[in-house]
């Protein structure tokens, strides 16, 4: 590949998702755009960057931007942020709001819907305190491909070993043939989007809890910067943020503050932006949005 | 270190399970089958079990009923791990007394969320 290709590709990613793609990681060019070459019968990479430089076909614009963003996820995954949702986010929010009875919770990168499935089952594993509660879970991603996966909730038994504790597997999946199907309860409980974290996403509305995890890590630091700073804007003044383990906000937001008993948990510190974007989702236009009538119904199990 | 018996009549599954489990941390007996499997446990009670379904002479079924039974028996967390993948086995598994369960084929990714499924990792 010539480098003025992979300078192309660097710049078409930044601008369209924000993806800071470094010199060290132009091996995943070749290895992630090779499928995308002979889907579109390209003859290879320089052939590709040709037909972007035209700018005529959308459907391979996405396909790249697809390929190249990193889905990979899991239930449960890293288990603490999840152990923190239900012992202490859930609890210190059904008192908080225990006058509203309302909770909105967004994953922001959500790619193929096993984190918020796994923020639902948390949710019917508490039902009985939920009675009468309208929750929302938003799952958002930049990509179609996985978000029509995260719909299906179609898993196979590969994917649903990865952190499901297996008495979560027997009651909120039924298994046909080789794949796991994730019960119509669960996946009621979750609205998917497309969205792209680059560009505006205030019409999403106030959230109280945000999943914003192992997504800054592929931007730079103007991105990230600003990502946050629209993050926090999202956020009620006593919400919460939950990041990946190998990112922070320190240096780059100081809207939101590292809690202290809890890594990867961030709250609003009162300096920044936090709280002060448009209150009323409904007045936002999170009204557009697909949300299951009467927010969450809480599920049956089995 | 945490004792993790391997009960499979594959020394192929057993090699894998062992690499898996020392790189976790574990110290490691193995069994070939669920007779073995009970003598290795009557003289040291491990504390956790990784157990295949289908063996000769006494399958892991059978074994996860006996051991259970046994002085001090319900003390290891047993995991099966099984090319058994339907449904129905799985919940008999689990009303038997299993604590996790995993769906060969697997990989260190796996085993190490089931270890720590069931607090040992």
């Amino acid at each position: 590949m010539l480098d003025a290709d992979f300078d192309y590709l660097r710049n078409y990613l930044k601008e369209r998702s924000g993806l800071s793609l470094s010199a060290e990681k132009r091996y995943l060019v070749d290895s992630r755009l090779g499928p995308i070459c002979r889907r579109f019968s390209l003859t290879g990479v320089p052939d590709l960057v040709t037909k972007l430089r035209q700018g005529r076909d959308r459907a391979l614009e996405t396909a790249v931007v697809e390929a190249m963003t990193t889905n990979e996820t899991f239930f449960f995954r890293d288990k603490t942020p999840f152990d923190i949702f239900r012992e202490t986010i859930l609890p210190q929010m059904l008192s908080a709001r225990a006058g509203k009875r309302k909770l909105r919770i967004w994953c922001a990168a959500a790619s193929s819907g096993q984190e918020p499935y796994s923020l639902a089952m948390i949710l019917d594993e508490a039902r009985a305190k939920l009675s009468g509660w309208q929750i929302e879970i938003i799952a958002t991603d930049i990509a179609a491909e996985v978000l029509e996966k995260a719909k299906a909730g179609v898993y196979t038994q590969f994917e649903v070993q990865r952190g499901l504790p297996i008495q979560m597997l027997l009651k909120y999946f039924q298994q046909k043939g080789d794949a796991w199907h994730i019960s119509p309860a669960i996946k009621s409980m979750v609205t998917f989007k497309q969205m792209n974290l680059i560009k505006d996403f205030s019409q999403l509305g106030q959230f109280d809890v945000i999943y914003c995890r192992n997504v800054l890590i592929y931007f730079d630091q103007p991105t990230k910067t600003d990502v946050l700073r629209r993050l926090s804007s999202a956020l009620a003044p006593d919400g919460v943020v939950l990041l990946g383990a190998a990112e922070t906000v320190i240096g780059l937001s100081d809207a939101l503050a590292p809690h202290p008993a809890h890594r990867g948990l961030y709250v609003a510190s009162g300096k920044g932006a936090a709280g002060r974007g448009t209150a009323d989702p409904a007045a936002a236009g999170a009204d557009k949005i697909r949300v299951p009538s009467g927010g969450l119904r809480i599920a049956a199990g089995g | 270190m945490k004792h993790c018996l391997i009960v499979d009549d594959s020394a192929v599954i057993r090699k894998v399970a062992r690499r898996i489990l020392e790189g976790l941390s574990f110290r490691t007996s193995e069994a070939e089958d669920g007779e073995q499997a009970l003598q290795r446990c009557r003289s040291e009670m491990p504390d956790a079990v990784l157990l295949d379904w289908n063996m000769p002479v006494m399958d892991g079924y059978s074994f996860l009923k006996a051991l259970r039974e046994l002085p001090g028996g319900e003390a290891p967390k047993v995991v099966f791990c099984t090319t058994e993948n339907d449904v129905g086995n799985i919940a008999r598994a689990m009303r038997a007394g299993a604590d996790e369960y995993i769906m060969k084929p697997f990989d260190k990714e796996i085993m190490t969320a089931k270890m720590q499924e069931v607090g040992l990792v």
